[in-house]
């Protein structure tokens, strides 16, 4: 076999790229943008230790994460994929409001349909409550806990939107 | 009064090191770009910074913002730092992906819920009083899907841009 091409990392840190170069197998010489990023944000030699930390079979997916930080922290160097984070927590918010509040109207119409609603579902004073209530005029933000048991608000602020 | 001054005397003039000097074993300089950030009494965030990171890359980064953004960069970067200690193959992206999948889930929950009470409500109410509540709740008032914000975030497996059009496609990862 002939010379084979340096791997992008060793053609940006000017190296001879070793037939056992850890960076070869995820960083081909035709795409140098992906390593210039990860190198850019985290540094070779840290990428170089977290993936001699890593099982061989985890190392691809390790790499795509770093690129997606990476280019994340490029794009967004205050946030960076934490950003992404509190948008998709809000979503969450305010997709878990929108669901409740449509569950509510439902069960609201059932029981304008169905008067005769079983008694153990609610009092009566919880369904005269429902049937008062004017769902046209809930506010369209409301503060809303993340059910999400992965994270909790990363930067401990209720939202990054304003 | 003395134990007041005693307070005001070391938080004016104090000799402690940052996190970060001390860290890396040099002395703190009055114009230290770490130690607004890194006080020595939490020295794991800095720790974690270094490990992922490197001191050298978190000072250009922090030289690359404005001073008033800095506090913001150090938490977002401390913050991933600790994830990818914590799982070393997906970092924080592991939390994109499952927080991802759990939008898709609620705005297919959301849209069937919709078309129950689109069902009910057509039984029930007149036509055009049911038209005005649908297009508030679909989300034409307000953004329910962020689509006001005018921000989108690829989905980390397949890099599709993160819009409402590609959520199904890039909503089930590899993880």
């Amino acid at each position: 076999m002939g010379g084979t091409s340096p791997c992008a990392s060793c053609k940006l840190l000017r190296r001879r790229c070793a037939k056992d170069c850890i960076f070869a197998p995820y960083f081909p010489s035709d795409d140098p943008h992906k390593f210039s990023m990860v190198h850019k944000v985290f540094g070779a030699s840290n990428v170089s230790k977290m993936l001699q930390e890593l099982p061989i079979h985890q190392r691809g997916d390790a790499v795509s994460s770093l690129v997606y930080e990476a280019n994340a922290r490029v794009r967004d160097p205050v946030y960076g994929c934490v950003g992404a984070i509190s948008y998709l927590q809000n979503q969450v918010s305010q997709l878990q409001m929108q669901l409740a509040v449509a569950q509510a109207e439902i069960l609201c119409i059932q029981m304008q349909q169905e008067p005769n609603l079983p008694t153990q579902i609610m009092d009566q004073d919880e369904r005269s409550l429902l049937l008062s209530t004017n769902f046209n005029n809930m506010p369209q933000y409301l503060s809303f806990a993340s059910s999400s048991n992965v994270i909790q608000d990363p930067l401990k602020r209720e939202s990054l939107w304003i | 009064m003395l134990t007041c001054g005693r307070y005001m005397a070391s938080s004016s003039y104090s000799n402690s090191p940052c996190a970060a000097c001390k860290f890396l074993r040099r002395k703190c300089m009055p114009d230290c770009i770490f130690a607004p950030y890194f006080p020595p009494e939490e020295p794991q965030k800095f720790a974690n910074v270094h490990k992922i990171f490197g001191a050298s890359n978190v000072s250009k980064l922090l030289n690359e913002v404005l001073p008033h953004q800095r506090e913001d960069a150090v938490n977002s970067l401390a913050y991933e730092a600790e994830a990818r200690i914590k799982d070393p193959v997906y970092g924080c992206v592991g939390a994109i992906s499952v927080l991802q999948r759990h939008v898709l889930r609620l705005q297919k929950e959301l849209e069937a819920t919709n078309a129950d009470l689109m069902r009910y409500a057509c039984n029930d109410m007149p036509t055009s009083t049911t038209s005005s509540q649908f297009g508030r709740r679909m989300g034409h008032e307000g953004g329910s899907f962020g689509q006001s914000s005018g921000l989108y975030y690829s989905s980390p497996w397949n890099n599709e841009p993160y819009d409402q059009d590609s959520q199904e496609r890039g909503g089930e990862g590899n993880m």
